[in-house]
């Protein structure tokens, strides 16, 4: 028995291992993929104030109708910019030409954002909670999960307009330790980080659609073995009855 | 009534006998009446389970290709077409990417028990070559299908692992390009290796793991206590006495540990299919780009352990020659070992606490692979792999070495 111990230590260490390849200063989003009015939320923001450039390509409007328990119609009079069909992919977003000229990198698609980015939702929820004005970069906006970003703070009506705090730090190159809100925006501090939670909900729910349903199922198929493995347990011991 | 099933059964079965007078025979000396050592310990169930992630690759793998687009303009949308528009996509996919990950932590454990039974030595020496080649060519088939989803760690990884064949003298380059078939990584590239991945490599796969089995039956099976069962065997029947019957015996305990087996498998499928990055690696969720170079470019953590040893060495002939040598040498393991006991068991201290740090070692070097590398940890790999190459090639002087402890007549057993 202690061979299964170890085997079983083996795997309670597996995706503690994980979590330390990733890292990172993120805030946690706390995203719940089963609050669907926080992802219903998310895909009217993100409609609103990001598809303006970013595109979702690999996912299409119909899987959100169903996905999200939308009404078609609802989806194609609030969602669908311009006219799309809503069985097409969510191909909104500026051309890249010009994204490469107006920002100097062209908005990528964010369809798997969530899954390409170390820390998927926290640091997409950071990312949004962590532009300050900076006058040295083009768009006068930079990024404290993303320094050097190319985005404009497109939520800054909602969220205010921040400050960085620089500290000494240990290259002699002065470093962001906080940020200070200088101008509040329309949404005080906890009314923001749910708009922030709700778009990171929706990308990490459009970066992978299955984890929707994912564990609901796996639920059952593990029920199922575990009684499965039972079974045979027995079978087992029955047989080698011969062999003791 | 019973009468009549009983008849038309037996006719049936004589109809076939008449006509196909091997196939009872066979069934028996590879079933019922192969007679295995009734003191497996876990460590005996990986190769079954090795064998059960194999058809679970295959059956997957068919599925996928109705879906998948070999084409670098098309691959990587057509994976995310699977996770989303295909009914169960995700489901195949996540079984199939699971499924590589846990056929090597099958088989390094399958391998492992080799190492500390010594189920290698003498007459087992063509299993393990052949169960060797086995180890190789999987290798390679899972090179190749880590790069069909054509996100950026396969783009780069590829680029990486081809380039290594450009160290070789003189015809390096123009082997590169021949495996490529072309200047870079391209379509030709995942053309190929699609081919590469699901015909060539899956039949020379099947056809060593038929050979690979069929010389265990030959020789019969090694067990926990390094004792040869075939010594005493029963006066009136001939079957060894430590010798259980193959099927129903054997068949109902790895039923039952498969069962563990793909409680775990389902787990990691439907709660942690990217294992928190492992499995599924965050950079191959971005569509290949020739033009962007990933800050950092790592191997899938099963090959992380001689990529280690490729980076340990500063020069990259040398370093392409350690990390093949480093598989190549696992060959010639039934002759470096000259112990006159198989099993761990029975082995002197100074065996087990090499074996022991054999392990350890290689576990960190798979934990450095993975790393960006700082200078500590080149010095660390540098030293594990030092001390990986002298554990075989001064094999045959310490396993000569030490008091080996007396080898029972029959097996203990052990439960």
């Amino acid at each position: 028995m202690n061979k299964l111990r170890f085997f079983a230590l083996l795997l309670a260490f597996a995706p503690a291992l994980g979590l330390a390849a990733g890292g990172g200063p993120l805030e946690s989003s706390g995203t719940d993929l089963s609050d669907r009015a926080s992802l219903q939320r998310g895909a009217g923001l993100f409609m609103n104030y990001c598809s303006g450039c970013h595109a979702l390509s690999l996912h299409r409007y119909s899987r959100i109708a169903e996905d999200l328990d939308l009404d078609p119609a609802v989806v194609e009079q609030n969602l669908i910019q311009g006219d799309a069909n809503i069985g097409e992919n969510i191909n909104t977003g500026i051309a890249a030409g010009d994204g490469n000229a107006w920002f100097g990198k062209a908005p990528p698609d964010l369809s798997l954002t969530a899954r390409a980015r170390h820390g998927g939702p926290d640091w997409i929820y950071s990312y949004l909670k962590g532009f300050y004005v900076d006058e040295t970069r083009p768009m006068g906006w930079n990024n404290t999960v993303f320094p050097g970003a190319s985005m404009p703070h497109v939520l800054w009506e909602m969220q205010g307009i921040q400050r960085p705090v620089y500290e000494q730090g240990a290259d002699g190159l002065p470093h962001v330790v906080k940020l200070e809100m200088v101008k509040p925006g329309r949404l005080d501090g906890k009314q923001y980080d749910q708009v922030a939670r709700d778009i990171s909900g929706f990308l990490q729910y459009v970066a992978e659609p299955a984890a929707l349903k994912r564990e609901s199922v796996g639920v059952w198929v593990v029920l199922f073995l575990a009684f499965f493995t039972f079974i045979a347990y027995l079978l087992k011991v029955e047989y080698w009855r011969d062999v003791h | 009534m019973a009468n009549v099933i009983a008849r038309s059964a037996e006719s049936l079965i004589g109809w076939f006998n008449y006509r196909t007078p091997g196939l009872v025979p066979f069934y028996k000396k590879h079933m019922s009446e192969y007679y295995a050592p009734k003191n497996f310990n876990i460590w005996y169930i990986f190769g079954a389970l090795s064998m059960l992630v194999l058809v679970n690759q295959i059956v997957t793998g068919i599925f996928l290709t109705m879906h998948y687009k070999p084409s670098a303009a098309e691959a990587f949308a057509s994976v995310e077409y699977i996770m989303r528009d295909v009914e169960w996509g995700w489901l195949i996919r996540y079984m199939h990417s699971t499924g590589a990950s846990l056929f090597f932590v099958v088989v390094y454990l399958h391998m492992f028990r080799g190492l500390i039974y010594g189920s290698y030595q003498k007459p087992r020496e063509l299993v393990w070559v052949l169960g060797m080649m086995i180890f190789l060519v999987l290798m390679a088939e899972a090179f190749m299908g880590y790069v069909l989803p054509w996100g950026q760690m396969s783009y780069w990884g590829a680029q990486v692992i081809i380039n290594l064949f450009g160290a070789i003298p003189v015809v390096g380059n123009g082997l590169t390009e021949w495996i490529r078939g072309d200047y870079l990584v391209a379509d030709a590239t995942l053309n190929r290796f699609f081919a590469l991945h699901v015909i060539a490599l899956p039949l020379v796969l099947l056809l060593l793991v038929v050979l690979h089995i069929g010389a265990l039956h030959e020789v019969g099976s090694n067990n926990p206590d390094g004792v040869d069962i075939k010594k005493v065997k029963d006066k009136a029947t001939g079957i060894p006495l430590d010798g259980i019957a193959f099927h129903p015996y054997h068949t109902v305990k790895d039923i039952f540990y498969a069962g563990g087996f793909l409680l775990l498998f389902a787990f990691i499928v439907f709660f942690a299919p990217t294992m928190g990055g492992w499995f599924l690696e965050w950079d191959n969720f971005i569509e290949a780009d020739p033009l962007v170079t990933p800050s950092h470019i790592k191997p899938v953590w099963y090959f992380t352990p001689y990529y280690a040893m490729l980076r340990a060495i500063p020069d990259k002939l040398f370093g392409v020659i350690v990390m093949g040598g480093a598989t190549l040498i696992l060959f010639a393991l039934p002759w470096l070992d000259r112990c006159k006991v198989k099993s761990i068991r029975y082995r002197p201290m100074l065996h087990k606490i090499l074996i022991a740090l054999f392990a350890i070692g290689f576990v960190i070097l798979g934990w450095l692979g993975a790393q960006a590398g700082s200078d500590t940890q080149k010095l660390v790999a540098q030293v594990l792999t030092a001390y990986y190459f002298a554990f075989f090639l001064l094999m045959p002087f310490w396993s000569a070495m030490g008091q080996t402890k007396e080898v029972p007549e029959r097996v203990t057993m052990h439960e």
